[in-house]
């Protein structure tokens, strides 16, 4: 079932403990997942109206521009000074998860990320699980103000391409983030 | 007088649904890490699953560089699961219908560390193969004692254990006379967003694994058997229920060393 590497004479009595193994392969969340997941919803990952808090809406489409309506998606971020749990602020959790409705559409409210190192623009990683998806597609909201030059990130993204990961203000207290599997306008995702 | 003969039924392109999905000008994905370009497993164009088709990314993936984002994980551990939520044979008045199982297993990372109080979540269809979800509508009862969600968190060697029955097989869509072999859905979290994970547990000896388009999405045999559970007589009690080992284990894509554990 898995496969040990060879541990070498250096590395000491505990190394036999923990032979490397190959993962697991990732398989779709189907179109039951709502069953298992929903009860963690959490599409706030602060509550509506504090202080900072803003709307992050979007719509999952997929290659021929149609609503995705059985996705699940999950935010994860660092808090206002740029810490994660369990160094952040006390409640921050960082993490959201939102389904999207018949339309395609998810909404969280979130604030603006601090920093969370030399370069990177604020930004939250974005999963998105659907039927369909053999494993989660990976990207990364930018919050405005993103330098593409600085951020080794996007640096990495071919120019044209880098729209796509940058969150559009919407309104006041809005940011737009819509996700687009595959069509013209596909999203920039991410190897991990 | 008729002989008894053994009847064995290969899959064949029908039996996988392969005759209705046309080709269409989707490159192979892969993976670029520095010079190496290395195939995803599964991609995401899985050219038998007929759903992924319209919904894969076109474009090749950008590495991502693990930064702290990455690099941190969300935490569960303030009293949001209970205990009893790993039963899911006791969340009703009665007790469901079926072949009640114990899923015994670990989760670890790709470095064969144990990832201790971390979130697994689980979901199946009943013994009937029926989803309590209002979308399935395969015209086998519901139970009114089965639910089939599941959670729990890893002790502190990563061990976590579900009490349920064994989910049946179901139909669906993907083409004519398609059935998914039995299954449990897992989704679990790891020590970095890098190790989230969702996947589905088999059965062993199941005749329809080898003509499931959503498990055959894993090209890699061996990759393939990583999903089945195996029969676990420790795990198998008395006059009780039957054990099935499955572990999980996380890893990225880039395979990118972890910083040891502190
Ligand atoms: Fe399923």
């Amino acid at each position: 079932m898995t496969t040990s590497t060879p541990s070498t004479a250096t590395e000491g009595p505990s190394a036999p403990e923990h032979p490397a193994l190959l993962p697991t392969p990732s398989q779709t969340v189907g179109p039951y997942f709502a069953i298992g997941l929903r009860w963690l919803t959490r599409p706030d990952l602060v509550p509506p109206g504090s202080p900072g808090a803003l709307r992050l809406i979007g719509r999952v489409l997929d290659a021929e521009g149609r609503p995705v309506p059985d996705a699940v998606l999950e935010l994860w971020q660092a808090d206002p000074e740029g810490r994660f749990p369990p160094e952040s602020a006390p409640g921050w959790t960082g993490f959201g998860r939102c389904p999207t409705d018949e339309e395609g559409r998810f909404a969280f409210t979130t604030v603006v990320p601090g920093p969370v190192g030399p370069g990177q623009a604020p930004h939250a990683d974005l999963s998105v699980f659907a039927r369909g998806l053999v494993q989660r597609l990976l990207t990364r909201v930018y919050f405005p103000g993103a330098d593409p030059e600085r951020d080794p990130v996007l640096a990495a993204v071919p120019p044209e391409r880098r729209a796509t990961l940058l969150a559009k203000p919407e309104g006041p207290g809005t940011l737009r983030f819509d996700v687009h599997l595959a069509g013209e306008d596909e999203t920039v995702f991410f190897a991990w | 007088m008729t002989a008894v003969t053994e009847r064995y039924d290969p899959p064949t392109d029908a039996t996988r649904g392969l005759h209705p999905i046309t080709t269409d000008p989707v490159p192979e994905p892969t993976v670029q890490v520095g010079t190496t370009t290395l195939p995803m497993d599964p991609p995401y164009r899985a050219p038998l699953y007929r759903s992924s088709l319209a919904r894969c990314p076109r474009q090749p993936l950008v590495p991502l560089p693990h930064g702290p984002t990455e690099r941190a994980a969300p935490l569960f551990g303030e009293g949001l699961v209970r205990p009893e939520d790993a039963d899911l044979t006791h969340q009703h008045p009665g007790e469901p219908l079926g072949e009640r199982i114990r899923v015994t297993g670990r989760l670890l990372g790709s470095d064969g560390r144990p990832i201790a109080h971390q979130l697994v979540e689980i979901w199946q269809a009943n013994a009937a193969g029926r989803y309590a979800h209002q979308v399935d509508q395969h015209p086998a009862p519901l139970d009114p004692n089965f639910t089939g969600t599941g959670r729990s968190l890893t002790d502190d060697q990563g061990w976590f254990s579900f009490l349920t029955i064994k989910p049946g097989a179901y139909p669906w869509r993907n083409h004519p006379n398609a059935w998914r072999p039995a299954h449990i859905h897992f989704s679990v979290f790891g020590r970095a967003f890098t190790e989230r994970l969702v996947t589905q547990m088999y059965f062993p000896g199941d005749p329809l694994l080898e003509h499931d388009a959503i498990a055959g999405s894993v090209r890699d045999p061996k990759a393939r058997q990583r999903m089945v559970a195996r029969f676990d007589w420790e795990h198998t009690e008395d006059h009780w229920c039957l054990g099935y080992r499955f572990d999980v284990v996380v890893g990225g894509h880039l395979a990118t060393p972890l910083e040891p554990a502190s």
